[in-house]
């Protein structure tokens, strides 16, 4: 008994395809996960990974094709009847009800109580300290879920599929949202969870990822299974040549330039909430035409009171001292429509929130916030012939992939495609001076990346000077021609273009190096 | 894909079969005949020439007030003032047309009080849009506060300082600011209250589709309705357009006061609108707020609402009320199961 239960796999796939009219979303999918492994299914942006873990949460029915769970042959009609199976899935927009307590929350459908008998949350809350401290997902159970961090919540969905037994977890690209310290906290209980017991099936698309926390690896490439191995034998640049089927340049060249005159001038820049609290204390720095200014540092040490500021849109209760300018002109106090004529253009953090309008279709949202340009008017209204040109030149351009004859709405892209889209319309802005960009290539594939990184040298190189704040480090380091470490708001440390260059030649070292400015 | 043509057809007359078994039976009920009501019913809206003005008449305000409605509806906002937009509007027109001398032409003494309808109607909108960017305040109360207001307010003005003695409607309006029937000028609609208010509600809704669609003015508006910090972070002024779409709405709610006083009774009364501005709420729902969905849906509504009267001898009004109802409830659930099922 105890042997052939060893061999049986938590998940077994044959044959499984899934249509979604004429689009085959996978193709004829057979994948084995062993029970008590960590497996991972990397792919590109619309490989079908997120529609394969649909399928096993009963999310979607397979169009043909067998499923069994734990040896047994299973067809679910929906996510209920999978949980059910033991499986659970943490997705990647959380599915937490905000106002009401951690404990509550986890609790929530599992009360296994009757309708209107009393229900003691003293138990549910012991039961949950006792998995929280197991797993190391220590969480203040009495807390408001509004209050939480992104990484806390995370915590909250895991938990919950603990606390209703769950064998097997999905968890749907859980570090697109983490600073890197949450991620290797995630990470560790991942691997306390697989000493458990537990299967884990997660999706990424960052291979270090996979590299240090799977025990197996699956490749997805346009909806079908290209193979799958065990993690020791592959090696980061075998795993991107099989997602993206050719070569990929994990570091785009970065040849050295003259730089020119500057043209961000940031002085001694503070701001204060109308709470007393300083974000920013006397910040300076200065971005030079034809430069990448690398802003590395752990989120919440200004970034984002950095960026408001940059782009006009800052609460107008905050007190802010110092000075702004763009080639001379200042930028405090203006409107983002006013500075984006005086040749700025802004690449927010929260894409999905702020940058795109997923009700909108594609045309729609490549000329949001440059609405107001010429080229796409005609007399009194838009000139639609010139948008659609517009959109179907820079679909091309910047290899979006998405079927335009169906006039898509924008929501129906994979997030790589729509930051795709988000940088396509910031790069082309006519006359453009200035390039902020935050976090460009969160939540994006490494084929999508690299043709990212490389629309950002291209600019660089035509003279644009770039402000780049994110949170990998390994971004600013291969980006940078100058990296400002960002502590307690303002800048503890600057690298110039020489200690850059040397640094790449020995990466490790110089993220330690950069990690002792930034904490 | 056959499928889903098939349910596209049978939905709708689905719908239609049930909202009329539903009202066959509370008409019979009642004692009447169902078959009889309805015969009488469509033989004197859809059969005579006066019934299908009545029908265009009463939809033509409905029109005016649904896109009063479906206007701000674009930017997130609820406006339940078509209402009382509508009475200033009719008021205001009701004051310029008696104050509107005799000796100016007709084109430019009606298009005076029109204008007056629309400034009144805009300012009573904006002072809903106002609130709600200085101080926050909610537009569905501060609207339906502002109906009761514009209620009391004009009946007061009306029955003490305004009404012919022993009336409650005001004086009549200049002969030269009244706008032509249609069975002048068309010699059509024989005798009934349709006027030319008729075209311009209908160019004022595809104006609005116009403006929504074509221009970036409506790009922005429907920018910000859609997701106001993206609309924010692309330059947009999101205050201004929750202003300038609520006003617009006040102002073509006024219009409608073109149909009711200057097309129509040439005079102000107490009632007048009937409630036509909230009825413009659910014109505006049943269209999905798009701005030429809506001259169908106003069109069923003044069907619906002139319906009711031609069989009120057989018929207790409020029987009549419910079976209006009742079609709207079925229309709208299935069209709402329709468009679920479309989006599967």
């Amino acid at each position: 008994m105890e042997h052939s239960s060893s061999i049986t796999p938590a998940i077994k796939l044959s044959g499984i395809t899934k249509s979604f009219g004429l689009f085959l979303a996978n193709r004829n999918i057979d994948l084995a996960v062993e029970r008590g492994t960590i497996h991972a299914i990397v792919g590109e942006n619309g490989a079908g990974k997120s529609t394969l873990t649909r399928i096993i949460y009963g999310m979607h029915q397979p169009t043909s094709g067998r499923m069994e769970i734990e040896g047994t042959p299973v067809r679910f009609s929906s996510p209920r009847q999978a949980i059910r199976a033991g499986i659970g899935m943490v997705h990647q927009h959380f599915m937490l009800v905000q106002p009401l307590t951690v404990a509550e929350n986890i609790v929530l459908g599992h009360e296994q109580k009757g309708l209107f008998s009393p229900l003691s949350m003293k138990a549910h809350k012991e039961a949950i300290a006792e998995l929280a401290c197991r797993h190391g997902l220590e969480i203040d159970s009495s807390a408001t879920v509004s209050d939480l961090s992104v990484g806390q919540e995370q915590r909250v969905e895991i938990l919950k599929l603990l606390y209703r037994r769950a064998q097997i977890l999905i968890l749907d690209e859980p570090t697109a949202v983490l600073s890197p310290p949450e991620t290797e906290t995630l990470f560790s209980t991942l691997r306390s969870l697989r000493s458990a017991g537990k299967t884990i099936l997660f999706i990424t698309h960052k291979l270090d990822e996979v590299l240090s926390v799977s025990d197996r690896v699956s490749v997805m490439k346009k909806g079908e299974l290209v193979g799958t191995m065990d993690t020791e034998t592959v090696t980061k640049e075998a795993l991107a040549r099989m997602m993206v089927g050719r070569n990929v340049l994990l570091k785009v060249s970065n040849p050295p330039q003259e730089k020119g005159k500057p043209v961000l001038v940031i002085d001694r820049l503070s701001c204060t909430t109308p709470k007393g609290e300083t974000r920013l204390r006397r910040l300076s720095l200065t971005v030079h035409e034809g430069e990448v200014y690398g802003i590395a540092g752990v989120e919440g040490n200004g970034q984002s009171e950095l960026l408001a500021i940059l782009w006009g849109l800052y609460d107008r209760h905050v007190r802010i001292e110092g000075e702004v300018t763009v080639c001379g002109q200042s930028m405090l106090g203006l409107f983002p429509s006013e500075i984006a004529a005086a040749g700025v253009s802004f690449v927010p953090e929260d894409r999905l929130k702020t940058a795109v309008i997923t009700g909108f279709d594609i045309g729609e949202n490549l000329i949001l916030g440059r609405h107001r340009e010429r080229q796409f008017h005609h007399g009194p209204g838009f000139d639609l012939t010139r948008i659609s040109s517009y959109t179907r030149e820079t679909i091309d351009r910047f290899d979006i992939r998405c079927d335009l004859s169906s006039n898509p709405p924008l929501a129906s892209l994979s997030g790589g495609n729509q930051q795709k889209i988000v940088l396509a319309r910031e790069l082309d802005r006519p006359d453009m001076k200035l390039l902020v960009l935050a976090q460009p290539t969160r939540g994006v594939d490494i084929g999508a990346i690299e043709l990212i990184h490389r629309k950002i040298i291209d600019g660089r190189l035509k003279g644009l000077a770039v402000l780049l704040v994110s949170s990998e480090l390994e971004e600013v380091i291969s980006m940078s021609t100058r990296i400002g470490c960002l502590f307690k708001g303002s800048i503890r440390h600057e690298f110039s273009d020489e200690e850059i260059r040397e640094g790449r030649a020995r990466e490790a070292d110089f993220e330690k190096k950069i990690g002792l400015h930034i904490t | 894909m056959p499928r889903k043509t098939a349910t596209a057809i049978i939905v709708p007359v689905l719908s239609i079969l049930a909202a009329m078994i539903a009202s066959s039976t509370l008409v019979a009920l009642t004692g009447n005949n169902p078959l009889m009501v309805f015969r009488k019913m469509i033989l004197s809206t859809l059969g005579s020439g006066y019934g299908l003005g009545q029908i265009i008449f009463r939809a033509t305000t409905l029109l005016l007030t649904g896109l009063a409605v479906a206007l701000p509806f674009k930017v997130r906002l609820f406006n339940i003032g078509a209402e009382g937009q509508l009475l200033m509007g009719s008021f205001a027109a009701a004051l310029a047309g008696i104050a509107i001398p005799a000796t100016l032409p007709m084109p430019a003494a009606a298009s005076l009080a029109l204008f007056a309808a629309m400034c009144a109607g805009c300012f009573w909108a904006l002072l809903a849009g106002w609130m709600k960017i200085r101080f926050g305040v909610n537009e569905v109360i501060s609207t339906i506060m502002l109906n009761f207001i514009a209620q009391a307010c004009t009946g007061y003005v009306l029955t003490y300082h305004l009404a012919v003695p022993s009336t409650v409607h005001t004086p009549l309006i200049a002969e030269s600011s009244r706008l032509p029937r249609l069975d002048h000028l068309l010699g059509l609609f024989g005798k009934s209250p349709a006027n030319v208010s008729t075209f311009i509600a209908v160019c004022t809704s595809v104006a609005v589709t116009i403006l929504l669609y074509r221009t970036r003015f409506g790009y922005e508006m429907r920018a910000v309705g859609l997701k106001p910090e993206a609309a924010a972070y692309a330059g947009i002024k999101t205050d201004l357009h929750v202003l300038s779409a609520i006003c617009l709405a006040g102002a073509i709610a006024g219009l409608g006061a073109g149909n009711l006083v200057l097309g129509y009774k040439h005079y102000y009364e107490t009632g007048l609108t009937s409630g036509a501005g909230f009825m413009g709420i659910a014109v505006a729902l049943l269209a999905d707020a798009h701005p030429l969905w809506l001259l169908l849906s106003a069109l069923l509504f003044g069907w619906l609402d002139y319906g009711g009267l031609t069989v009120n001898t057989s018929v207790p009004k409020d029987l009549f009320m419910m079976v209006q109802a009742m079609t709207i409830l079925c229309i709208i659930s299935l069209t709402a199961l329709l468009r679920r099922n479309q989006n599967r």
